[in-house]
Parts: structure tokens; sequence; C-alpha cells
């Protein structure tokens, strides 16, 4: 049937043609700079396959290897119940930090976000100096911050739950601030109106509109911390990590395996709550 | 001017005021039941996660001194000289940060075009099979979920060290990340541009590719810099396990106590990550600004 069709509406190919010229010219600028731009991205991939010399020869044995790992990955089993339940505690941990880490970075983050934002403080160079300092702390990895707060207080989720706290305590800051600058003006206008003081308007005319977004903000971070405190561990500083680490690196696949059950397992539970938060406080929009 | 405010009978500003006490009070009840949950669940997290405020009281002194000890030391008179010294690897670490940026855009890309295939398998409106959409989903979440990093830790058993597991496992995560972003895309398109290819006999693939694949590739484009972004932050760290980049230098750097070096490199990273973070911004920008103004 769908042959029948094709051949009716190739029938007249020519006369229709014809009638709608702009949509059959071929755009030669247009393909150009496509071709060029898929042309270049191509040239940069094949360069970075040379420079970083990638070891084609060895892509076969290793492909081969990892099907080795996954076959003996199966069934996951953690080993005995004691095992399990150690497992079990060190997941614990990690949502301890995935938690503590975003609450404590969304503490930190809210009075400093207010000094980031246009319309709240005026003074320029103040704004762009705490900015600036947030792209910093933005700019350093989780397991980088993670690394630091080991060598303060020592090994364990502790440190874990400061460098979360650490690097979102930047990407706070930043959608903070954002979210304060797209804020509705005229509630704040006319709070002023009315003579209320600068913190007037903030409390009154600013925050009202702007903690829902937060907390969803907030709940959203919750959610992808969950994934990256999975991994701090690797350095040390507690949580499922460690054992998952520990675990890879004495082969013990079938454990392995089962820490990665227990890690999906745990995702999808927090995404599924969180969301539903999320709906529930800002309804069902889209927060960019 | 109050005479221009209507005044109200006395029980009926009552009863309106009872009513609008009751309200707040409601309201009010609500938010301490929640901040009372947030706080044991607060409490709850800081037993688990061993939360010491004593020994975090004691030893915090050396968060600041940590920074302390790793700023170098530059003096006005001789600032060229201590600035080469301070900078004595750069030779080093530029090659290795370039590692760094190439294994972030060759993974992006191979997991992009992974995300680009997999994602109209996993989008709803253009597959009749649930069984399809639903294998496809299932694929792309547990690629996105289990992290990087364990991906590296694996591949750097079965393929060595090198860059190559580095690639590999970001090229995995985005494949999950950036098909999950692109299916929600597609999945929000107009339809009837579908069902024009589909009413002229439009096989399969030319549906996606002249009906879908229009409509959405710039938005696909700008996901794909963003987790571009996202990558070279993650590709600074791929070397902590060995999978190549600045990474190795890095951690290296931190164990032994290289204090100058831990700094110099944390800001080369920091400079080239907000360089590629600006560089993208603006090409994004001018994307999504063509495509408004279309």
């Amino acid at each position: 049937m769908s042959d029948a069709r094709r051949t009716l509406s190739f029938a007249d190919e020519a006369a229709i043609a014809q009638r709608y010229p702009a949509q059959f010219k071929a755009d030669w600028k247009q393909r150009a700079k496509l071709l060029g731009g898929i042309v270049i991205a191509a040239a940069l991939f094949v360069y970075g396959l040379i420079r970083l010399d990638i070891p084609f020869d060895r892509m076969l044995g290793g492909g081969v290897r990892l099907v080795e790992f996954m076959a003996l990955m199966l069934p996951p089993d953690p080993g005995s119940w004691e095992q399990a339940k150690l497992y079990l505690h060190a997941m614990g941990e990690t949502l301890a930090i995935a938690f503590l880490g975003t609450l404590g970075g969304a503490l930190l983050a809210f009075p400093v976000s207010f000094l980031a934002a246009r319309n709240v403080v005026a003074n320029r160079v103040l704004q762009l100096f705490t900015r600036r300092s947030l792209d910093t702390v933005r700019g350093v990895d989780t397991l980088i911050w993670a690394l630091i707060w080991v060598g303060v207080v020592g090994l364990g989720p502790f440190a874990g739950i400061l460098a979360v706290m650490c690097s979102d305590f930047g990407s706070f800051g930043k959608l903070f601030s954002e979210a304060f600058e797209a804020a509705d003006d005229r509630p704040i206008e006319g709070v002023k109106s009315t003579g209320g003081s600068h913190l007037h308007c903030v409390r009154f005319g600013l925050l009202p509109q702007v903690i829902p977004i937060l907390a969803s903000q907030i709940l959203y971070f919750f959610e992808s911390n969950t994934r990256s405190a999975t991994i701090i561990g690797i350095v040390g500083a507690g949580g499922i990590g460690l054992q998952l680490a520990e675990q890879i690196r004495v082969l013990e696949w079938q454990k392995v395996s089962f820490l990665i059950v227990l890690i999906l397992i745990a995702v999808a539970v927090i995404d599924f709550v969180s969301s539903r938060l999320r709906f529930a406080i800002i309804g069902r929009r889209v927060v960019a | 001017m109050p005479s221009a405010v209507s005044e109200l009978p006395e029980a009926q500003l009552r009863s309106l005021a009872a009513d609008y006490r009751a309200a707040v009070a409601v309201k009010r009840r609500r938010t301490a039941l929640g901040l009372a949950i947030l706080l044991a669940a607060a409490v709850a997290a800081a037993w688990m996660g061993e939360v010491d405020l004593t020994k975090f009281a004691q030893n915090f002194w050396r968060f600041p001194s940590y920074f302390v000890a790793i700023t170098p030391q530059l003096s006005l008179a001789t600032l060229w000289h201590d600035l080469a010294e301070w900078m004595w690897g750069i030779k080093r670490w530029g090659g290795l940060l370039l590692d760094t940026l190439l294994i972030a855009y060759v993974g992006t890309l191979l997991g992009a075009v992974a995300g680009f295939t997999l994602c109209f398998l996993a989008s709803a409106n253009l597959v009749r099979s649930r069984t399809i959409v639903f294998i496809a989903r299932r694929f792309l979440e547990f690629c996105r979920t289990v992290p990087e990093i364990v991906f590296a830790l694996v591949f750097v058993l079965a393929f060595g060290l090198g860059p190559l597991p580095g690639v590999l496992a970001i090229a995995i995560h985005t494949t999950g990340a950036l098909g999950k972003l692109f299916a929600e895309v597609v999945e929000n398109i107009d339809q009837n541009p579908v069902e024009g290819v589909v009413a002229s006999g439009g096989s399969w693939i030319e549906m996606v590719r002249y009906a879908v694949v229009p409509q959405v590739v710039s938005n696909f484009v700008s996901y794909a810099l963003l987790r571009f972004e996202i990558n070279v932050r993650g590709a600074a760290v791929m070397g902590f396990v060995g999978a190549g980049g600045i990474g190795q230098d890095l951690i290296e750097a931190v164990r032994k106590f290289y204090y100058s070096d831990v700094s110099a490199i944390l800001v080369l990273i920091i400079i080239t990550v907000m360089a590629i973070d600006y560089i993208t911004e603006g090409v994004r920008r001018r994307l999504i600004g063509r495509e408004a103004s279309r």
C-alpha cells in the first residue's frame, strides 16, 4: 500500500517541482556550511584518535575481556548476608552524603546568591566578584573537593558531605541568583510603592516568587547528587563508591554487579520520590 | 482616604477574619510539618554520615591553611620568574589538558552519535512497538545511572591504562544522558510533518530524516554542546583511576603534597573549563538565536 502511495506522489514530480520551486531548489550555501561543519568535526575526531594514541589492536582483546567480565557478573550476589548488610549501610551513607551535601550547599548559597543577583544588590563590582568566585568554586569537580576535604577531616562520609556541599555551593549560587534576576519586578515595585524598605521588597516581593523554583532546583540537585555521591568513595570519602572501587579492583564481579543493581534501585527510588515532590511544589511545569 | 474603602459590617468582618486566620494557620502548620520532617531527615542523615562537629571544629583550620599552602609564592619584584617557576610543568600539563579536552570531545561525539541513533527508538510517538521503546529507555537509563568513573574503572581493567577507557566511559555515559534528552525533544515535536511523510508513502527512515530531524537538530546540537562542557569536567578527573588526561598528575600532586603543583594544575583546569563554558555558551546562543529569528 505504501508503494502505491509512493508511486502516486512521485508520478507528477516534475510538475510539483515546478509549482513549488523554493522547496525543490538546493540551498548550496546552507549545504556547504553543514558539510564544512561535519568535515571539521570529523577532522577533530580523527586528530583526537591519533593524538590520544588509541590502541585499536587492543580493542578486540579488551572487548572479549569485557564480555567475560559481564558473564562473571551474573547473577548478582553480595557473597554473604553480612556483606549485604555492609553494602546497605554504605548505600545509606551515600544517600546521607547526597542529602546533607545538597541541603548544606543550598543553605550556604542562599545568602550569597543575593549578592550575585543584579536586581538585589546595586553594587556591580560586588556582584561580578561574587559571580566569578562562584564560577571558580563550580570549576572544581566534586572529586577534587573530596580529595581536599579528606585531607581536612579524614576518611569517611563526613568528607563526602563537605565535598558535595562545596561543589553545590557554586552551582546553587549561580542558579539562585539567576532565578532572582528572572523574577517579576511588579510585586517588588508594589511593595516599594507602599513604603516598604529594601528588605521588605526582598522578603514580600521577591522571595514568594522564587521559593518554589529554588525548592524544585534543590530537589533536582538531590537527584543528581545521589548519582555523583556514589563515586566520591573512590577517593576515600565514604559511601558505596568505596566498596564498588574495592570490589572492582579485586575482580569480585558478582559483588560488583550486586552493588550496581543496588545503586540503580536507589537512584530510581529517589528519582521517583523527588519528581513527585517537585511536581507537588511547582505543578507540572518545566523548570530550566 | 479610608472613606474610599467600604467597611463591612462587624459580624461579617469577624467571620471573614476567622476564615482568613484558619487558612493561614493551616498553611503555617503544613510548613512547620515540612520543616520538622526535613529536620528529622537531616538528623538521621547526619548520624548515618558520621557528621562530627567537634572534629570539624578542631580540624577546620586545615581547610584555609591548605589553600594558603598551595598558594604559590609570587612577589612583584620577580613576578615573571616566580610565575615561570610555579608553572614549571606547563608544557607537560598543557599537553595533558589538550588530551583531556580531546577525551571529552571524542567521547561526546561518539556518545552523541549513539544517543542520536537510539533516541528515535525510545520515542513513543515514532515507534509503535511498546517493547522496543521500553528496552531502549531502560538501556539509556542504565548507561546514565552508572557513573562514568565506574565504567572507567572496569574499562581500565579490560583495555589497560590510557585514554581509551576514559573515552569509552564518557561515550557510554553521554549516550545515556543525551539519548534521554534527545528522546524528550523528539516526543515534543510537531506531528504534522510526520503524518505528511507517512501519507506520501515514506518509509520509517525517510520519516525520521525528513520529518523529525529538521525539527530537532538545533536543539540536539545545543544539548550536545552542554554535555561537552560537563564532559570536560568529567574528563579532568578520569585520570584519578588511570584513564588518561590531567587527573593523573593532579591526584599524584595531591597525594604527594606537591603543594604548588596542585594549585598550578587546578588553576589550569579552572581556566580551561571556564574558557570552554564561555565558547560553547556563545555558540549555543547563536544557534538558538538563529532558530528563534527564523
